[in-house]
């Protein structure tokens, strides 16, 4: 039976006429249907859903909004426009015209690359398939089935490229792309943080705000490969990430918000009796803050990494806005000065092949973007009249990789014996009963308009729509 | 692979101390209480040998051994830890070797480490490892020690090589853990440490296969891993433990070792007391073994003697004295002796082997090892004979073996005259009673092959020739019959030796280094191939040539670059 692909699955990749790739998505697309059935978002594949589907990459096509079922969602396959002469903008191969085909030479680091972005992009809907039947208001429930369909389509993203240009061996890592699995002790998911479960909102608006900014810097570096339909791939992906940091950054500001305004009402800001009046206090969100920010440090790598070096040296994987920040886009021997640590004592510079940094250096790039919402909300909380403010951790606090793995700090970044961090730890991140809190907070919310007590509506709905709108019609 | 940043290059020049001693003297001994890589755990006939590499443990500073790599110091406690089991523990009839990091079964050795190391170390390096792998093999046989390489995550480079010695490679199916010998797409360099080797010889894997397998730079994994023979059986997380100990059990049933008796437990094993070694600036001394180091005229003499008291020739007697029985004490301290001199004296390029004591005792302490060759203390005392004389026979070193009054080269210490390059040995026309003679015994008819499959009397006389001696088994050989039946080089007479000797140790010193090591190497293993000489000849003198190349331990080679963040630039004219 003839498919219209062009019909059933939006492209701007000539999928009409490309008989090879016609051959890899008619095999994929039916496991992937099978996948989102199975481990998609658990209990709403027959609700109509307000959703944005991207159907072009210009300006008018990027966001169609209608209601959709979701295993009904067009998920679509789209490079950002060619620019015409492109060229390499780093690395030992800079200036000489962009692949478009992957050079056999970078065959394997390429497609790990792709393997290592795309699986995180399923693994997060596996995380969060559970978190619908909580939702504090229709909006956000519409929200995250926005930001999984567009991890959905992130992974089409990356499935297309295997398909299009790794041959046998991308259509089998597409594969194994639907047959790893969140949290599954036989087929975890690669990296270590996307296999615990995302089981409350509190958590899901951390990880938007934390985790998908990792997303967002690393397709950044993609967005600069040498290999041109990956960067094209991944500058288009950057347009819909943003939408998964806007989930975030105004979820944990309207928690914010409405804890502003119970801290006022009851002239306190006592976290029992916040916490009797039903909303979340901040020195809890500080201590998430703490977890999910020191969780996603380690998420960039090894401080100093030769793979990093490597990816950099062979115009695979920049740095972020290579072109508009930085001046050298070769630095074959400059010199990254890295805080490592001394002994017991604080910090000392170590002085590294900048090539060998390029972790560290997006990963400062990341916190730097990270503090743009902490200033929002800090503003928000000085408005309301309370002389708090919710911090970013040390990066040298709690990691698992580099230099700082296994070396006990405070938050702020001072040097702390295991003892003490013991001790103090329960003042730092997240308590059992932390955590017991937030989840007695989980009462879905489903008429339309009506928000959750621990959450204040948003100041507007989405595309113009009113914030009563009915977002998700459950059927 | 790991990816861990060179700090610093290490240190080529060696410091003496004022007792002329070298204060970066490597030295071999090692005691489980002071493991930094390695942890053995027992439970009934089961050793499991856990690697969980400190990074900050490196034998030389200037890397860290980031994703269980490993370097000398790592594979000094591995050999140490078999040598215990095999000695400590004849319960134990199988070896689990696995990882104790996530997801991370060993790297191999660690390449910051190879590029800033010198050719000899490498090299070194590369002989002592093979060698531990090729223990694990020669353990095997025959009924002994088990190995199962329980490859619990990545299993890359020389991490695949130690699973390759296993019998047996069990390899988790996660879905992202493989096998893979990178050496050749990210180094620039071979799978040395018999890893391309065995993937043809041992695994019999298809030859195409394996150039696909080997210039893949993530591997194989999986059922693919499986279909193409490079692992034995999968588990995935959730059997992992069970068909582990399944496989153990399997093994297990293959081995002879004495092992747990459900009525009277396991014999007692006998405890690796350390070795006792005195160094000082002339060299190295033990009990029945001596260093005589000559810097200045780039020799030693090895002197080996024989036992000075009778040697014990009943099973408990041979139990009770330990590692203080002479065929064992002896092929400690050899061994030490030999590894000391290649690792610490580079420029000690011949060695003279001599003995001194009564053949009889050391006939005598044959014919303890041939009435006990079935008691597994003795079988184990034979291996480790067995693999000290090994060392010597695949060792970048002239030997010269002499043979002058007062010597004992008989049986098992004959084996040192045939693993030498020539022999001299003194006739004493005149005196006949006082001349030297060496004598065969039976254990120079089979316990200690070669690693060309043959012992070192087929090596020297290809076809029966060798078997035609046995009729001389026992008799004292004066020079003129260890000459007739061709057992020695030269007899020189008591005129004529001094000199004799003088001239044969001079010219040979005068030789260029590198040239003899390859003459050495090529006529020490006449005869047919097997896989261990084509590990030892082939696979390691085409790395060795390779080390030595630009593309890959030049400024610009894949050595020296990997990691840095520059690609290697090559010379592409195929040589």
């Amino acid at each position: 039976m003839a498919i219209d692909y062009q019909q059933k699955i939006p492209n701007n990749v000539d999928l009409g006429t490309d008989r090879r790739l016609q051959r890899a998505l008619e095999h994929w697309q039916p496991r992937f249907l099978e996948w989102w059935r199975d481990l998609g978002p658990e209990g709403f594949m027959a609700s109509d859903v307000y959703l944005r589907t991207a159907t072009s990459v210009d300006a008018k096509g990027w966001a169609e909004f209608g209601h959709v079922k979701m295993p009904d969602y067009r998920w679509g396959v789209f490079l950002a426009d060619r620019e015409p002469d492109r060229t390499i903008g780093f690395g030992d191969y800079y200036g000489k015209p962009a692949w478009q085909e992957v050079p056999g030479e970078f065959r394997a680091p390429l497609r790990n690359l792709i393997v290592t972005q795309g699986d995180t992009e399923p693994a997060s809907v596996e995380q969060q398939r559970l978190l619908g039947q909580t939702c504090p208001s229709l909006y956000d429930l519409r929200n995250l089935f926005q930001v999984n369909v567009e991890e959905g389509r992130h992974l089409w993203a990356m499935v297309y490229l295997l398909h299009a240009h790794f041959g046998r061996d991308g259509r089998e890592e597409a594969e194994e792309l639907l047959h790893r699995h969140s949290g599954d002790p036989d087929n975890p998911r690669i990296l270590g943080t996307f296999n615990e479960p995302i089981d409350d909102w509190l958590s899901f608006f951390m990880f938007t705000y934390f985790t998908d900014r990792d997303g967002k810097f690393q397709l950044k570096s993609l967005a600069e490969s040498g290999f041109d339909p990956l960067a094209r791939t991944c500058q288009f992906m950057l347009t819909e990430e943003a939408h998964h940091m806007f989930v975030g950054e105004t979820g944990i500001g309207r928690i914010i918000k409405r804890t502003n305004q119970m801290m006022a009402d009851l002239k306190t800001d006592d976290p029992e009796t916040l916490r009797k009046a039903g909303v979340i206090d901040l020195p809890l969100l500080q201590r998430y803050v703490n977890f999910w920010f020191s969780s996603c440090m380690d998420l960039f790598g090894s401080e100093s990494s030769s793979n990093a070096a490597t990816y950099f040296a062979n115009g695979l994987k920049g740095r972020p806005d290579e072109k508009l920040k930085f001046e050298d886009h070769v630095v074959a021997d400059a010199v990254y000065e890295l805080e490592v640590p001394n002994g017991v004592e604080g910090p000392t510079i170590q002085e590294i092949p900048m090539r060998n940094a390029m972790n560290d250096i997006v990963r400062r790039a990341y916190i730097d973007d990270c503090r743009i919402g902490l200033t929002r909300w800090n503003r928000s909380i000085k408005k309301a009249g309370f002389d708090v403010e919710i911090t970013l951790p040390s990066p040298h606090f709690r990691r698992s990789v580099g230099p700082w793995a296994g070396v006990h700090t405070d938050p702020a970044g001072n040097r702390v014996s295991a003892e003490t961090f013991a001790a103090k730890a329960s003042t730092w991140l997240p308590t059992e009963a932390d955590r017991a809190y937030v989840k007695s907070l989980m009462v879905a919310v489903t008429e339309p308009g009506k928000m959750a007590g621990w959450i204040a509506p948003p100041d507007r709905g989405i595309n113009s729509q009113a914030v009563n709108y009915d977002y998700v019609r459950i059927h | 692979m790991s990816n861990d940043h060179a700090l610093q290059p290490i240190d080529s020049e060696m410091a003496l101390t004022d007792t002329g001693q070298n204060a970066d003297l490597v030295t071999y001994d090692r005691d489980p209480a002071s493991y930094r890589h390695w942890s053995l755990s027992i439970d009934g006939e089961v050793a499991t040998l856990t690697l969980a590499v400190d990074e900050a443990g490196g034998i030389k500073p200037g890397y860290a051994l980031k994703l269980n790599s490993y370097d000398l110091g790592v594979d000094i406690e591995f050999h140490d830890a078999v040598q215990r089991l095999r000695f400590e523990h004849p319960g134990v009839k199988v070896v689990v070797v696995t990882s104790g990091l996530d997801r991370m079964f060993c790297a191999g050795a660690n390449i910051y480490m190879l590029g800033q190391s010198s050719h000899g170390w490498k090299v070194n390096f590369c002989k002592f490892t093979n060698e531990t792998r090729n223990g694990l093999e020669d353990s095997s046989t025959d009924g002994g020690l088990k190995f199962l390489a329980a490859c619990n995550g990545a299993t890359a480079g020389g991490g695949y090589e130690i699973a390759l010695a296993c019998d047996e490679i069990l390899l988790i199916d996660d879905r992202t853990s493989a096998v893979s010998l990178p050496e050749v797409p990210l180094l620039g360099v071979l799978p040395g440490t018999g890893g391309l080797t065995r993937v043809t010889d041992k695994r019999k894997v298809r030859r195409d296969l394996a150039d696909v397998f080997c210039t893949s730079e993530e591997g194989v994994r999986g059922k693919r891993a499986l279909d193409w023979g490079l692992v034995d059986h999968l588990a995935t997380g959730r059997t992992w433990e069970s068909k582990t100990a399944e496989r153990a059990e399997a093994l297990a049933a293959q081995s002879s070792r004495p092992g747990v008796d459900a009525a009277h437990g396991a014999p007692h094993g006998v405890p690796m007391t350390p070795l006792e070694r005195r160094i000082d600036a002339d060299g190295y001394h033990y009990e029945y073994v001596d260093v005589a180091l000559d810097r200045a005229a780039r020799r030693t003499v090895l002197t080996v003697k024989a036992p000075t008291h009778d040697v014990a020739h009943t099973e408990p007697g041979i139990v009770a004295a330990g590692m203080d029985w002479w065929p064992l004490a002896l092929a400690r301290e050899l061994d030490d002796a030999i590894l000391m001199l290649r690792t610490n004296e580079e420029d000690v390029g011949l060695w003279v082997v001599k003995t001194e004591g009564d053949p009889a005792q050391v006939l005598a302490a044959d014919a303890a090892l041939v009435a006990n060759k079935h008691h597994w203390f003795v079988k184990e005392t034979i291996g480790m004979l067995r693999r000290t004389l090994a060392r010597l026979d695949v060792s970048a070193r002239s030997i010269y073996a002499v043979i002058d009054q007062g010597s004992c080269f008989a049986g098992t210490l004959f084996e040192l005259a045939l693993a030498a390059d020539r022999s001299y040995m003194l006739d004493l026309p005149d005196e006949p009673e006082h001349a030297p003679a060496i004598a065969l015994s039976e254990m120079n008819f089979g316990p200690y092959r070669m690693v060309n499959g043959l012992t070192r009397l087929q090596t020297r006389f290809p076809g029966d020739g060798a078997e035609a001696l046995r009729d001389r088994i026992g008799q004292p050989l004066a020079a003129p019959d260890a000459d007739e039946a061709g057992l020695v080089t030269f007899i020189p007479d008591d005129l004529d030796w001094d000199d004799e000797i003088r001239l044969a140790l001079e010219s040979r010193a005068s030789l260029s280094p590198d040239a003899l090591t390859g003459l050495e190497a090529n006529l020490r293993f006449a005869g047919s191939e097997t896989m261990l000489t084509r590990i030892f000849g082939r696979l390691s003198a085409w790395q060795n040539w390779i080390f030595n190349r630009p593309n890959a331990a030049g400024e610009q080679g894949a050595l020296k670059r990997y990691g840095a963040g520059s690609r290697a630039d090559f010379d592409w004219r195929r040589v």
